[in-house]
C-alpha cells in the first residue's frame, strides 16, 4: 500500500510545481486557421534557425484568437493573434478595457476564396449575383421575396450549365464563411432593391448548400467525387489541388495569384496578426519573430509563405508594414472604423 | 390436448424458421461490422504504409563562404531544388557551430522535398519534365533511393511534409499519460475502495454513486471545459502544457477506474473477508493484504482500458490548448506539447498532398499502440483472473 501512498504523494508535488510561474523564451501565438498554415512554418523555421524554442501556435479561428488575445496582459496570455479579417473596433475597445492598449497591427498578405469545381468539368463564368441567387435562402422574385426556387444553375441563367445546384461550403464558425458572405451576399444584395438596399446574408437550408466543416480538405475531396458539385474554399487548397479542380472565373476575374493581389479578383481578403507590444521585456523573441515573419524570404515575392499559397502584398504596401511593425505603431480604435 | 399433431408440427417448424431467420441475422450483422473493420484497416494500410517510406537523395554538400549564409549555396545547382529544406536551413548554423567545416566538401544522403517523395510514390506533385528526368537519372545511378523512414518516429511536426513525424506527439502522449495516470489511479482506487469496503450504504453514498456513474457518461469535451476553467484560470497550470491534459482527461478517466475497480472489489468473495476477519484482522487489514491483492488484475485491466480511452481523446485537449504545432521534442510537464490524436488531426487539415499518407500513418501508429494496450489488459485478466 506504500506504493500507492508514494504516488499520491507525486501527484500532490508535480501539481504544485505546476502552478510555479516560470520565466517564458517562447512566443505563444493564436488565431485564424487560414493564417495557421502561413505562421506555423514561420514557427518552424525560427526555432530551427534561432537559439530560441519553436513558438507555440494555436489555430483558434479569428474570432476565438481575438479574444483569448484581449484576456488581458501577463504571462498566461498569448502575445500575438493571427487574424483572417482585420480587428473590430468592438474588439479592439475590449482589448483595452482589459488592459491590452499597445497592439500593432500587421498585413502580410491576401488570401482568395474559390468556387470550385471538379476539373472535369468546363470552365464556368460566374458574377457574384448568380452566386448569391444560387445561396440565398429567399430571393426576389416579381418585386417579392420568395424561397429560393433555383433547383439548376440554368434556373438562374439560361447560359449556365443544366446541372443541379449543389454546393459545399464552410460553416457559420468559419472566417472563410464571414468573408464570403461579406465579399459575395452582402456586395450582391445590396443593390437589390427587394432587400431595401442592406445586406442578406442568409444560406437556403433545403439541401443545395451544405456545411462541409472546418476542414477545407474535406470539400476538396468531396468535389473530386461529386462532380456536379461546387466548392467554397481559401484558394491555397485551389492551388495545391489544381489538377483535379479547376476555379471559377468570378466577374470575369480568374482567381489568379496577381488577380487577387491586385484586388481585381473580387472575392480576397487580407491576413494580419497583432502584437502586444506590452509583453515585449517578457519575452525576449517576440519582435525576432515578428521580424522573420515580415522578412522578404518569408511573405516577399518568391517567398517561403509563397509556395504554401499566400499572395504577397504589393511591394511598397510591404515596405510600409514592414516600417509601421519595427516603429511599433499603436492601433487606435479610430484607424479600424473606416 | 386440444392441438393436433399437425398443428404442432407447422408450429415447430415455425419455430425452427424463426431461429434460423435469428441465426442469419446476427451472422449478417457481424459480417457488415467486419466488413466496415477490413474496408478501414485497408484504406489505413493502403494510404497509411508509404509513410513509412521516405525518398533520400546523396548530395556533395560543399562548405564553402556563400553557405555561412544561405544554405542553397552549399548544394549543386541542379539538385538544390529537390532536397529538402529542412536540411538546406540548418547549413548556415552547421558552419557557424564547427568553423573547421569552410572548404571542405562532404558525400551524404538527405531528405529530398515532398514533391520528389510523391513522385517516387506515384502519387501527385508539381515536378516539372526535366526535374523528373534528373530524378530518373539518379535513381538509376542509385543516388536516389527510398529508405525507411526514420525521420517519421524521430522528429516532431513540420510544415515540411518530408520532414513532419510523430516523436514529439508521442513523447507528448506519453507524459500526458503519466500525469493521468499518476492521479486518476490512486484517487480512483482509494475513491472505489471506500466506496466497496467501508462506506455505509445509506442516502449520500447512493447519490455519490449515482453521480459517478453519470459522470463515465458525459461527453468528454465538457471535461475540457471544466479543465479550462479549473486548471488554467484558477489554479493557472501552462496552457497546451501535458500537466493540464493529463489532469483534464485524469478526470475523464477516474469514473472509469472507480467503477471497474468497484466491480473487481466486489467480485472478490465475502468468504476471504470473514476468514480475515475471524483471525483478527482490522478492516484495513483485510483490505489491504486480501481483498486488495486478490482484486488487483481486474482493476489493473480497467485502468488500462480507461487509459486507451483517455488516450485516443482529442476534443477535451482542444479546448485546454493541446492542439497545437509542435516541432520539438520535449519531454517536459510544463512545456506546450501535442499528443496522437491531436496530430492526426492537424495532419488532416494540411493541404498539401504528402500529408494525407503522414495522416494514415499516424493513425497506423495510434491503432497499434492501442490494440497493444487493450491485448494487454486482455492478458492479464486471462492469466490472473481467479474464479471463486
Amino acid at each position: 500500500m506504500n506504493r500507492i501512498l508514494k504516488t499520491t504523494a507525486i501527484a500532490a508535488a508535480a501539481m504544485s510545481v505546476a502552478s510555479v510561474a516560470q520565466a517564458r523564451d517562447q512566443v505563444r501565438i493564436v488565431g485564424s486557421s487560414t493564417v495557421y498554415p502561413f505562421a506555423s512554418y514561420v514557427t518552424e523555421e525560427f526555432g530551427a534557425v534561432t537559439e530560441y524554442p519553436t513558438p507555440v501556435i494555436e489555430s483558434t479561428g479569428s474570432g476565438g484568437g481575438i479574444r483569448l488575445f484581449c484576456e488581458g496582459v501577463g504571462e498566461g496570455t498569448p502575445d500575438i493573434t493571427n487574424a483572417s479579417r482585420r480587428m473590430k473596433p468592438s474588439e479592439l475597445e475590449r482589448c483595452m478595457d482589459n488592459g491590452v492598449n499597445d497592439v500593432t497591427e500587421a498585413m502580410i498578405g491576401y488570401d482568395g476564396i474559390a468556387f470550385a469545381q471538379s476539373s472535369e468539368n468546363d470552365a464556368v463564368e460566374l458574377t457574384r449575383e448568380q452566386i448569391f441567387l444560387a445561396v440565398a435562402a429567399q430571393v426576389p422574385q416579381d418585386g417579392e421575396l420568395v424561397d429560393n426556387p433555383h433547383q439548376t444553375w440554368s434556373d438562374i441563367d439560361s447560359s449556365l450549365p443544366d446541372r443541379e445546384i449543389s454546393i459545399y461550403g464552410p460553416p457559420t464558425t468559419s472566417g472563410t464563411r464571414d468573408a464570403f458572405e461579406e465579399l459575395v451576399m452582402e456586395a450582391a444584395s445590396e443593390g437589390m432593391d427587394a432587400y431595401g438596399g442592406e445586406g442578406y446574408t442568409d444560406i437556403r437550408d433545403d439541401g443545395a448548400y451544405t456545411d462541409a466543416g472546418e476542414n477545407d480538405n474535406l470539400i476538396v475531396q468531396r468535389l473530386i467525387e461529386d462532380t456536379e458539385a461546387f466548392g467554397i474554399f481559401g484558394y491555397s487548397f485551389l492551388e495545391e489541388n489544381s489538377n483535379s479542380l479547376i476555379g471559377s472565373s468570378i466577374d470575369g476575374v480568374e482567381p489568379t495569384p496577381e488577380a487577387i493581389s491586385s484586388g481585381d479578383y473580387p472575392v480576397s481578403r487580407s491576413l494580419f496578426f497583432y502584437v502586444k507590444n506590452q509583453h515585449a521585456d517578457d519575452v525576449p523573441p517576440m519582435y525576432e519573430y515578428v521580424d522573420m515573419f515580415m522578412s522578404e524570404q518569408m511573405i516577399g515575392d518568391g517567398g517561403y509563405l509563397m509556395d504554401l499559397g499566400l499572395i504577397p502584398l504589393p511591394e511598397d504596401m510591404r515596405e510600409q508594414q514592414r516600417q509601421d511593425v519595427s516603429d511599433r505603431d499603436t492601433l487606435e480604435v479610430a484607424d479600424l472604423e473606416e | 390436448m386440444s392441438q393436433s399433431f399437425d398443428e404442432i408440427t407447422t408450429q415447430l417448424k415455425r419455430r425452427h424458421r424463426k431461429s434460423a431467420r435469428l441465426k442469419w441475422l446476427s451472422m449478417a450483422s457481424l459480417g457488415v461490422a467486419l466488413l466496415f473493420l477490413i474496408v478501414f484497416f485497408a484504406d489505413m494500410l493502403n494510404k497509411g504504409l508509404p509513410a513509412f517510406q521516405q525518398a533520400m537523395v546523396q548530395v556533395e554538400v560543399n562548405y564553402n563562404e556563400d553557405a555561412e549564409t544561405m544554405g542553397r549555396a552549399a548544394l549543386e545547382p541542379d539538385i538544390a531544388p529537390l532536397v529538402s529544406r529542412s536540411f538546406e536551413r540548418l547549413i548556415p548554423g552547421m558552419i557557424r557551430d564547427n568553423p573547421d567545416l569552410l572548404g571542405t566538401t562532404e558525400t551524404r544522403w538527405v531528405l529530398t522535398n515532398s514533391d520528389v517523395d510523391q513522385y517516387l510514390k506515384g502519387h501527385r506533385n508539381e515536378l516539372s519534365e526535366d526535374e523528373r528526368a534528373a530524378i530518373d537519372e539518379r535513381v538509376e545511378n542509385e543516388q536516389v533511393e527510398m529508405k525507411f523512414n526514420t525521420t517519421f518516429f524521430t522528429h516532431g511536426d513540420s510544415k515540411m511534409a518530408e520532414r513532419a513525424g510523430i516523436m514529439a506527439a508521442a513523447v507528448g502522449t506519453i507524459m500526458t499519460m503519466l500525469v493521468t495516470l499518476a492521479v486518476a489511479f490512486p484517487i480512483g482506487v482509494m475513491t472505489a475502495i471506500y466506496l466497496e469496503e467501508f462506506a455505509p450504504d445509506n442516502r449520500f453514498t447512493q447519490a455519490i454513486e449515482i453521480n459517478i456513474n453519470n459522470l463515465a457518461a458525459i461527453p468528454s469535451i465538457l471535461f475540457g471545459l471544466l479543465g479550462l476553467a479549473v486548471f488554467i484560470n484558477f489554479f493557472g497550470v501552462p496552457r497546451s502544457s501535458p500537466m493540464v491534459g493529463g489532469l483534464t482527461l485524469a478526470l475523464m478517466t477516474l469514473p472509469v477506474i472507480i467503477i471497474s475497480t468497484r466491480a473487481a472489489l466486489r467480485s472478490v468473495p465475502d468468504s476471504i473477508r470473514q476468514g480475515a476477519f475471524a483471525v483478527g484482522c482490522s478492516r484495513w487489514q483485510v483490505v489491504r493484504d486480501h481483498v486488495l491483492p486478490l482484486a488487483l488484475p481486474g482493476i489493473m485491466t480497467g485502468s488500462i482500458i480507461g487509459l486507451a480511452q483517455a488516450m485516443g481523446e482529442t476534443a477535451p485537449l482542444i479546448i485546454v490548448g493541446m492542439v497545437a504545432f509542435i516541432p520539438d521534442v520535449s519531454a517536459s510537464f510544463t512545456q506546450a506539447a501535442t499528443v496522437l490524436p491531436a496530430q492526426v488531426f492537424t495532419w488532416a487539415g494540411e493541404p498539401e498532398r504528402a500529408f494525407v499518407e503522414k495522416t494514415a500513418g499516424g493513425i497506423l501508429v495510434l491503432l497499434a499502440v492501442l490494440i497493444f494496450m487493450n491485448a494487454t489488459a486482455v492478458l492479464l485478466r486471462k492469466k490472473f483472473e481467479r474464479r471463486w
